[in-house]
């Protein structure tokens, strides 16, 4: 049943098992875990994120193709539904509307990307790929008729995934871990009052649902994408990866399966994109379109570990927690060396992208498989030595 | 006899994950001309390159002058006085014969004298003076190739199949060209599959096989003995003798 | 007769055809240019078209500049660098230092001595800095990656969020004002007497970007055609191996190049940032896409390439941004595309794809 569902790849090392298994049971109980909009929105966050880093993966990681235009995609997506639900009002024909523009936008637009990709060398990608979403940036904030330009389009969602929608009457329970960490840490002889503070209400209302569509959006899509990389398909473009001329030789064309990769990378993106603008409900050019939103996705994948799928899911997650909470420890720290003019500058909460940063370039010198590869690696070394020793 | 000016020991060096020489033990006498024989894919271009230091030495030792340069960058062992002409030429096509000429001699301007003999030499390098190496003939091209090597005075020349594809008018050109270095008592090591070119000019000889050296000897035991070549190099010169 | 004459005419037709094909084939450079300066005269005024084509030179020549580094690196070692922008950002705000906080004074002076003074000051210390920062990431942030281009990638893209949170840390996180030097404000405009083109206006900063570009385009011509070090780097980009041979250590030159194309980078910013009067440690990611369309234009590793695709970005920039500004950076990502079609090798390709 497992080996099904995961197509057989498996984590392959303990740490990695036990952390996968936390993010799932912490994304899967999510409003009922974590209370307060700012831990439900990082939740959310995190869901679609996978799902596009997976999906970068797939190109980066499986198939050695650097693109710069994964936001491209993901704005596509994005922007498709929030113009369909402008132009038609928020109904879910508009939605499907949407998705529709979206898949076949986010499908021609790779094909192109694909087709100049056989002109140019491999490493010419990359450059084609950058340029090319930037135009398609500066051309969404230039059109700002229809696209509201750098203010962006707000997305009214259907009222079934909106606040004022009640799936059930009455309130649920929630089981807050953070207060019942925090309160174990401070106040342990009182444990009753502190899992007593800890329990809050949880009203099922559709942002809940529409939390929960991300989160069964994501789990399929990581779960499919798991699949065809483990089929026939993902094993070509690993061979492609290590060796394109032999691919070639052995009678694979390895030009319909690099156009292949992108289209399915942007598709997948592009719904992902899709499911942003009705989960945050607002779309702009920097939140979907950025040049730094890119890179952010390219760390998050190789941090996380390019080639393993697994990775996205550890990447994602832990970069969104980071971008949303490292500024707060870096913000307790600052407040420790506050004073001293140079360093309070490199810890300042603002500075948590410079530790990011360092932390890739390091990641890519000494850990270049990522978090996930490493823990496989140490896995693997911990195996042997019990089966030496 | 001197002791030999490049000594090879347990040569082993790998292209990629191909292992390609197994074991080379290779001398190469003084103010001689030594030839280098052996099929395609023996590893005789992979044994020049090692001794420049462009294929890794995995294992083994080189010894230049008395001193070990196994493991020396490129540059560092060019600088010791040895010029490689590899088996493509190395022109650099875009760069007129002048300035391949000028890059060549590395210690300073080139030498006036020097270069009116390289020009007596190889003509074709002064009529061509300033255009594009690229729009040279074949010949042409490996003239140059030696030129560079030879633009100045160097302790060891190693010499990568030079009659590669080229016209036999030109190739005795070239045997001219080599005759006049030997009488300069130059230390040459020379790649090549045309024996009878090789014939005309070595000294000393080594046939490889398989990454290893399985022969050593005079050419002029060589090229009398018809079933020696006939085993070492799957040929006879009988019918051209 | 008449029929001999029409043989005559197709003969000089074909024969004209031919040589026409044969220019677009051989130069495609000048005919990309030429083609590209006459269009937009159907378009628009002369005068119009004058300060236009005067201010697509400026822009072209400066990233010109920024881009002549990157094209080299390339070219030279392989190496593609995704941190120039960062480079370029931090030249920016070196030189504002110099020509806002310590030397405003100088600048705003309107002699020339003074104003000249703090320009070369302005631009030696942009080039120093990012020369030698450029010397540091070379070392540490490039060299541990030579031949695998997808590490270069990544560690370069996290080398430019290092410094550009750097310049952040230093400068802060606001936009900077940059003021131009009391003299190089204003315009020069011709008189009206002058036929056809009389009344003409073009800003004088746009002139003198344009005179230092061409400067530096001879100065770099001269070393790349004639010093040794400038036959050396072509001989490189044509085969580093054989550069190794004849025994120059090529890690040596690889070195002197990216630290002068970083401190070119640092002086197109600086030049930048007195012609936008605005600088943000951003900048640099921005200027890098037309940097980028302007090394794929001319063909990777090649100056002369280099040149004539940034002059082109230019001049497509500023026309387009006239004629329609809305498709300004579509049309210059759009050349890149149909050259790409046309020659994917570039204008003048100097290595083989």
């Amino acid at each position: 049943m497992l080996n099904t569902i995961l197509s057989g790849d498996y984590p392959r090392s303990r740490i990695l098992s036990v952390l996968l298994v936390a993010i799932f049971i912490c994304l899967a109980l999510g409003p009922f875990l974590f209370s307060g909009t700012r831990a439900f929105t990082t939740l959310g966050m995190i869901c679609i994120f996978i799902v596009v880093v997976a999906s970068y993966d797939v190109m980066l990681g499986y198939t050695h193709i650097v693109s710069f235009a994964h936001t491209m995609f993901f704005g596509i997506g994005a922007y498709a539904v929030a113009m369909a639900i402008g132009a038609m009002g928020s109904s879910f024909s508009a939605i499907g509307l949407g998705v529709l523009a979206a898949v076949l936008a986010a499908t021609a637009l790779a094909l192109l990307l694909g087709m100049l990709s056989l002109r140019v060398k491999a490493i010419f990608f990359a450059l084609v790929t950058l340029a090319v979403a930037f135009a398609f940036m500066s051309l969404v904030n230039q059109l700002y008729t229809i696209t509201g330009g750098e203010d962006g389009l707000r997305v009214r969602v259907p009222r079934e995934l909106g606040p004022a929608f009640r799936l059930i009457e009455s309130d649920l329970y929630g089981f807050s871990i953070t207060t019942f960490l925090s309160g174990l840490f401070t106040q342990p002889w009182n444990l009753g009052e502190v899992i007593r503070e800890s329990v809050y209400n949880v009203r099922v209302n559709g942002r809940v649902v529409m939390y929960y569509v991300c989160f069964f959006f994501s789990l399929g899509m990581f779960l499919l994408m798991l699949r065809m990389m483990n089929s026939p398909f993902g094993r070509v473009l690993q061979a492609i990866r290590e060796n394109e001329f032999r691919a070639e030789a052995l009678g694979y064309r390895t030009v319909y399966y690099r156009t292949a990769t992108v289209v399915l990378a942007a598709v997948v993106t592009a719904l992902a994109g899709v499911l942003f603008a009705l989960f945050n409900r607002y779309v702009n050019p920097e939140n979907t379109l950025d040049f730094e939103l890119m890179v952010f996705i390219l760390l998050m994948c190789v941090i996380g570990g390019m080639g393993t799928m697994y990775g996205a899911v550890v990447g994602a997650t832990l970069f969104l927690l980071a971008e949303n909470y490292l500024q707060d420890l870096l913000r307790v720290i600052g407040g420790l060396v506050d004073g001293v003019p140079l360093v309070s500058g490199l810890v300042g909460p603002e500075r948590w992208l410079l530790w990011f940063g360092v932390l890739f370039v390091l990641s890519v010198y000494f850990f270049p498989k990522g978090m996930v590869g490493q823990l496989r690696v140490w896995a693997d070394a911990r195996r042997r030595r019990r089966e030496t020793g | 006899m001197s002791e030999p000016i490049l000594t090879l020991s347990g040569v082993h060096a790998d292209i990629d994950q191909y292992h390609i020489l197994h074991g080379v033990d290779l001398q190469v006498p003084r103010g001689e001309l030594t030839v280098l024989l052996g099929r395609n894919g023996a590893g005789k271009s992979t044994t020049m390159r090692t001794i420049m230091g462009l294929t890794r030495l995995r294992r083994g030792e080189v010894r230049f002058n008395g001193e070990s340069i196994g493991g020396l960058p490129t540059p560092e062992i060019a600088r010791r006085g040895i010029a490689f002409v590899p088996e493509n030429m190395g022109i650099f096509a875009l760069l007129s014969v002048r300035e391949n000429m000028e890059l060549a001699a590395n210690s300073g301007p080139i030498d006036e004298s020097r270069l009116e003999w390289i020009f007596r030499l190889f003509p074709p390098l002064k009529r061509f003076w300033n255009r594009s190496a690229g729009n040279l003939s074949g010949g042409q091209k490996q003239m140059l190739a030696i030129a560079r090597a030879i633009i100045e005075p160097r302790e060891l020349l190693l010499v990568d199949e030079p009659t590669k594809g080229l016209a036999p008018a030109i190739i005795s050109d070239l045997v001219g060209a080599f005759e006049e270095l030997k009488a300069q008592q130059a230390t040459i090591l020379l790649v090549e599959q045309n024996f009878n070119f090789s014939r005309r000019l070595g000294k000393s000889v080594a046939v490889m096989d398989d990454g290893r050296i399985v022969y050593t000897g005079q050419m002029a035991d060589l090229a009398e003995d018809d079933d020696l070549q006939k085993e070492l190099l799957g040929l006879s010169l009988g019918a051209h003798a | 007769m008449s029929a001999q004459y029409e043989m005559l005419d197709r003969e000089v037709a074909q024969g004209f055809r031919q040589r026409f094909s044969q220019f677009r084939e051989h130069r495609p450079h000048l005919f990309l240019l030429a083609l590209m300066v006459i269009v937009p005269l159907f378009f628009m005024d002369l005068v119009t078209w004058v300060t236009l084509t005067v201010s697509g030179l400026a822009m072209g020549l400066m990233l010109f500049i920024m881009a002549s580094g990157m094209t080299l690196t390339f070219g030279l070692m392989s190496v593609l660098n995704l941190g120039h922008g960062a480079f370029i950002s931090l030249g920016a705000f070196s030189g504002a230092t110099v020509i806002v906080f310590w030397m405003g004074d100088l600048a705003g002076s309107g002699s020339l001595g003074a104003t000249m003074l703090a320009l070369l000051a302005a631009f030696v210390f942009a080039m120093a800095v990012a020369g030698s920062l450029g010397l540091l990431f070379e070392r540490f942030v490039i060299r541990p990656v030579y031949g695998d281009h997808l590490k270069q990638i990544l560690v370069t893209v996290g080398g430019a969020i290092i410094i550009m949170e750097l310049i952040h840390v230093i400068w802060g996180p606001n936009e900077i004002p940059v003021p131009r030097p009391n003299l190089l404000r204003g315009a020069v405009i011709l008189d009206d007497a002058v036929p056809l083109i009389g009344g003409v206006a073009v800003e004088t900063y746009r002139l003198a970007a344009v005179l230092l570009g061409l400067l530096v385009y001879a100065v770099m011509s001269w070393v790349i055609d004639r010093t040794k070090a400038g036959i050396l780097i072509r001989a490189g980009v044509e085969s580093t191996e054989m550069v190794e041979v004849m025994g120059y250590r090529i890690k040596l030159l690889f070195l002197g190049v990216f630290i002068a194309g970083s401190a070119l980078a640092g002086l197109g910013g600086a030049m930048w940032s007195m012609y936008q009067e605005i600088i943000t440690a951003h900048m640099g990611e921005t200027l890098m896409i037309s940097v980028i369309v302007v090394i794929i234009l001319g063909g990777l590793g090649s100056i002369k390439g280099c040149f004539y695709g940034a002059i082109l970005v230019g001049l497509i920039n500023l026309y387009v941004g006239y004629l329609a500004p809305v498709f300004a950076a579509i049309a210059t990502v759009g050349l890149m595309v149909a050259i790409l079609m046309w020659r994917p090798q570039g204008l003048i390709p100097v290595i083989k794809v």
